[in-house]
């Protein structure tokens, strides 16, 4: 691929840039250049397709994508559960390509040169950009696992932690088990992935085995001291409907694996499975974590709150599970859509030479199913306070549902069809 | 030239008479908080469930809203994050929405 002439490109969107040339109180200038998103997830989705629908065309935006099509990780503990397919959880770019206009490149980005606001290919060339926006989602540390280092070793003890050929194979794995066998999954420490999520797949995996192999059981292995998220439901939910069925142990780090044997290998004990789900502990993606960013804890990328930018690394905003979250912040697809839009204003302002508005809000919702219909949700509204320079969770908003409930599972999938809507067509 | 620097002194002075520069696009941002489940510009995805809430007439949203922030309608969710806006912002979400198609 040859290097892409910005101009050449603008081109393009120059009759749409023209259509709404007119300029308003909003400010110096109409937003204009060229944006580069990377990764098409919860974040990169909603911010390429809010970029191209607020600026009217005006701005030029270019989605690197490694995957053909926009697989969700949120209901796909469904698939896992045998409730849902893989079709059911998979949305086409074609909306973002066809629909707003943007350019979707199924690649890698191999690397970022941030002082000439360029990124290369891994297939190959560069292109420039005006602003970058990451949104890789997480990678796994294996290191912290060694014996899970090899790609061999990760085909047989899954993480199914990134929705995709993993979910399919965990859901084989379950399928093939003989009844009377156990299913174990570990839970790294927080911060971690959808905190909520390995407890939702305990329940439909206890759910599934409970309808179809009831001699099986559910080993939640849990790093924390704790459940991380709506515990009382959850523990609600296990009493009620896995007794005997569900085992919850605390502090149970999973250290290591024995793969020969499917054996998780904790501090002081061991733990043999017959389906052995293993979630290692993450980091920000691997581009927005060897690109010189400043991280916190060598972990998460540190962002500027009014706008996602990298505190350190004018010009590149991070999205998502990748950053260092505000205070009681989850890391979640929600949340994600919710710093697309946030970076996507604060972008247009600063491509029209504003500053980013200077009170930004985001809220989050997630659905947990207990069984094949219940749900139980959490809730948060956050508002940016400036005298600690970060969004902070509204006291007295937020909470979590009274009991879980058959209305909510409806509402769960309602929210699934309006968010892929939101973020892809 | 003329008419940009008629647009810019306009600008100017509701720059100045503001007491807080207010981003002119607060609502359209606090909206899109809203889009997650209720669709893009309040364009809820048809036989989803969820309320569509684009066109819907201001005063309306906002009774909805109040009720949801005392208590008075039930509510799976809304109760809960009502009550994580001020009622300027929510204001300007009504505003917003009933301006919408």
């Amino acid at each position: 691929m040859m290097l892409m002439k910005r101009r050449d490109f603008l081109k393009v969107g120059a009759a749409a840039g023209a259509m709404s040339a007119l300029y308003g109180c909003a400010g110096g200038g109409k937003a204009s250049g060229h944006v580069v998103v990377v990764g098409g997830g919860y974040g990169g989705a909603t911010i390429a397709k809010y970029l191209r629908m607020w600026s009217e065309g005006g701005v030029q935006v270019t989605l690197i994508e490694r995957n053909p099509t926009f697989i969700s990780c949120p209901i796909s503990n469904l698939v896992i559960g045998g409730s849902k397919t893989m079709e059911d959880i998979t949305v086409s770019y074609d909306g973002l390509k066809n629909r707003w206009g943007v350019r979707v490149i199924q690649d890698e980005v191999a690397a970022v040169d941030a002082a000439k606001k360029t990124i290369s290919l891994k297939a190959g060339g560069s292109m420039s950009y005006d602003r970058l926006v990451l949104s890789p989602g997480v990678d796994f540390m294996w290191d912290e696992i060694p014996g899970l280092k090899t790609a061999e070793a990760q085909s047989k003890i899954l993480h199914a932690w990134k929705a995709g050929p993993q979910t399919v194979a965990l859901r084989k794995q379950l399928e093939a088990m003989k009844d009377g066998g156990t299913y174990a999954i570990s839970i790294p420490k927080a911060p971690y992935r959808c905190p909520p999520g390995p407890y939702e797949r305990a329940c439909l995996v206890a759910d599934y085995f409970k309808k179809n192999k009831p001699k099986s059981k559910v080993v939640i292995l849990d790093a924390n001291e704790d459940v991380v998220s709506k515990k009382g439901l959850f523990m609600k939910a296990w009493g009620d409907l896995y007794k005997g069925t569900l085992e919850y142990r605390n502090n149970a780090e999973v250290k290591d694996v024995d793969v020969a044997s499917n054996t998780a290998i904790l501090e002081f004990d061991k733990f043999k499975a017959d389906v052995l789900n293993v979630i290692p502990p993450h980091r920000a993606g691997d581009i927005a974590h060897k690109s010189g960013l400043k991280l916190i804890n060598n972990r998460w990328v540190d962002i500027n709150w009014l706008s996602m930018e990298s505190t350190s690394t004018p010009g590149i905003h991070v999205l998502g599970d990748a950053i260092f979250p505000a205070p009681t912040m989850p890391k979640s697809g929600h949340m994600a859509n919710q710093h697309g839009k946030l970076a996507a204003a604060a972008i247009l302002n600063q491509l029209a030479g504003l500053e980013p508005s200077p009170t930004p809000v985001v809220m989050n919702t997630c659905y947990s199913f207990v069984d094949a219909k219940n749900v139980i949700h959490v809730s948060s509204v956050h508002q940016y306070d400036a005298a600690t320079k970060t969004v902070q969770p509204v006291k007295g908003a937020g909470g979590v549902s009274a009991a879980r409930n058959e209305l909510e599972g409806k509402v769960a999938i309602g929210w699934a069809k309006n968010i892929w809507a939101d973020m892809l067509t | 030239m003329k008419i940009f620097t008629t647009v810019a002194t306009v600008c100017l002075l509701a720059a100045t008479s503001t007491a807080q520069a207010a981003d002119p696009n607060l609502a359209r941002n606090l909206a899109a908080t809203c889009a997650n489940c209720h669709g893009t510009n309040g364009n809820a995805v048809k036989g989803s469930g969820m309320d569509s809430l684009a066109g819907m007439e201001k005063a309306k949203t906002l009774q909805k809203l109040a009720d949801f922030k005392s208590g008075d309608k039930p509510a799976s969710i809304m109760h809960q994050i009502s009550k994580g806006y001020t009622d300027e912002q929510l204001d300007l979400i009504a505003t917003y929405f009933a301006a919408q198609k």
